[in-house]
């Protein structure tokens, strides 16, 4: 390989990979400009254009010193709380989902008889045990943290189950055969085995936990956070700020469910592989 | 070494073997050879201890296989399968060392002897899905090796893989048995059969059972053309033949 093409290769790499970004958000960038032209035409109170969202949304969050990463004093008081709600009520999740989950899953006759009340309980729409929690708990982060929890656990749960239970007989075998320990197996078949379905599962969960967290923070009683800040704009009939804290929320979930991808691909590396690859 | 006594089994009503004796010496390379479906891999199963059998009873060294022996390996025909995928080539060696206690670095030492012997220490580092398959089914005998089994199981173990790589892997295998190593070989290939064992036994039939148990003496050994360019190996391959033939 001469040098000229190896010293040109990263530059054309760098070329496809912005003519990929340009047209994957040339769709989107058009939509906005239309939205931002029709908006500016009719003047509506309640559908003020993108440029105002953004420009709100700066001056509410991102205005502060460079210091500080551009955070204002607002961001870290509403964002920080909402976003570490949602890490402990997903980190909560994930234990809690996986744990039972591979449990039930080594287990086919207990996950047969629990699977009715599974089902079930994965079928009640999450925010509507909040209320339940609000009166248990009182008010506060621990509810919060609570609700997260309870809706996000189930596709964790369900997924892990159904990925500790179809692992391939032939591993199985192995572990018998070579008489693996019941931690061994754990780590190096089993749970390896459900990685894949415990993602997806994450991944569901991820939207979950962003529902609940804004839900739980739209309750009274709660005095930061997104959710609530949201509500609080609404009863200030100030809808700059409410649709600064809408379009936040989808560009918070994009970005973590982005980085949730990233995760899963870096973790999954060879799983994949190995699927097709049977045959040399 | 192994002893099994009117052996008899059944997937859901549908006999598969009967009546199967057999007797190993310690250190012998039985081959188990029949046509497809005759219940080969059943019978290995049984020895392994993975199926309980309906009938007749399995000893090795004079106790009776209750669940999977001690000291027992088994190299399946579905390498891509049973190496684990998210480790190493050296850690699914070394990974069942562990119940052999020791230290990690006596294990991985273990582990790099048992992957030089088949000669793959150059990937000890890479994944088992990096390589080829007769690679990947090398790494599987390399465990099974560094393990230091005193019976041998090996299902259909070449039987994915391409003639060439065939032929080398059997080569490995002749090289690497160790004396004190007992191995039960089972392949549908009446050429491997003679060509690996110390002895060759036919099963046969439907339910099957044992129609032929012939020893494999061979001037020359190990050297695939010469081999099998042999008047006994000629004779012999024609005599399993016509035993797995027999209908």
């Amino acid at each position: 390989m001469s040098v000229a093409s190896a010293a040109s290769r990263p530059a054309l790499a760098a070329g496809r990979l912005a003519a990929v970004v340009a047209r994957r958000w040339a769709v989107a960038v058009a939509l906005v400009a239309a939205w931002e032209i029709v908006t500016r035409r009719r003047g509506d109170v309640f559908f003020p254009p993108p440029s105002a969202i953004v420009a709100r949304m700066h001056e509410l969050w991102f205005s502060g010193p460079a210091t500080r990463l551009w955070l204002t004093p607002a961001a870290t008081a509403d964002l920080l709380p909402s976003l570490g709600r949602m890490a402990a009520g997903l980190a909560g999740a994930l234990l809690a989902g996986v744990t039972l989950g591979v449990a039930l899953g080594r287990s086919p006759r207990t996950l047969a008889y629990l699977d009715p009340l599974l089902q079930f309980g994965r079928s009640v729409p999450p925010p509507t045990l909040v209320p339940v929690f609000v009166v248990l708990l009182h008010l506060g982060t621990t509810m919060q943290v609570t609700s997260i929890v309870s809706g996000a656990v189930w596709p964790i749960l369900l997924n892990a189950a159904d990925g500790a239970r179809s692992v391939d007989p032939v591993q199985t075998d192995t572990a018998r055969v070579f008489g693996l320990s019941a931690t061994d197996r754990l780590r190096t078949i089993i749970l390896p085995s459900a990685l894949p379905k415990i993602f997806a599962g994450l991944r569901l969960s991820l939207s979950l936990a962003l529902i609940l967290m804004v839900f739980s923070e739209m309750l009274p009683g709660t005095a930061n956070g997104i959710g609530f800040q949201l509500i609080d704009a609404q009863s200030r009939s100030d809808l700059p700020t409410t649709w600064a804290a809408v379009a936040l929320l989808g560009i918070l979930g994009y970005l973590l469910n982005t980085l949730l991808l990233g995760v899963e691909r870096r973790a999954l590396r060879g799983h994949d592989a190995t699927r097709g690859g049977e045959r040399p | 070494m192994l002893q099994i006594d009117g052996l008899g089994h059944a997937y859901a009503g549908h006999p598969v073997l009967r009546d199967v004796d057999l007797t190993v010496r310690r250190g012998e390379l039985v081959s188990i050879v029949g046509p497809s479906g005759c219940g080969k891999s059943t019978l290995l199963r049984c020895v392994a201890g993975l199926t309980a059998p309906a009938r007749g009873t399995i000893r090795i060294d004079g106790r009776p296989v209750a669940g999977v022996p001690g000291g027992l390996a088994v190299v399946f025909q579905e390498y891509g399968r049973s190496l684990l995928p998210w480790l190493t080539v050296r850690d699914n060696v070394a990974l069942p060392l562990r119940r052999r206690g020791g230290t990690r670095a006596q294990r991985r030492a273990a582990a790099a002897s048992a992957l030089d012997a088949v000669g793959l220490a150059a990937v000890a580092a890479r994944r088992p899905w990096q390589l080829s398959g007769g690679m990947q089914q090398r790494v599987a005998i390399a465990r099974a090796l560094a393990f230091r089994p005193s019976l041998l199981l090996m299902d259909e173990p070449f039987g994915s893989v391409d003639a060439q790589t065939r032929e080398d892997l059997e080569d490995l295998l002749l090289t690497v048995r160790g004396p004190e190593m007992t191995i039960l070989f089972v392949t549908h290939d009446i050429d491997e059969s003679v060509y690996v064992g110390d002895r060759v036994v036919v099963l046969n039939g439907s339910p099957a059972g044992v129609v032929a148990d012939l020893p494999v003496t061979l001037p020359t050994r190990g050297e695939q053309i010469a081999t099998r360019e042999q008047a006994e190996f000629v004779r012999l391959r024609a005599e399993v033949g016509r035993q797995v033939r027999k209908a």
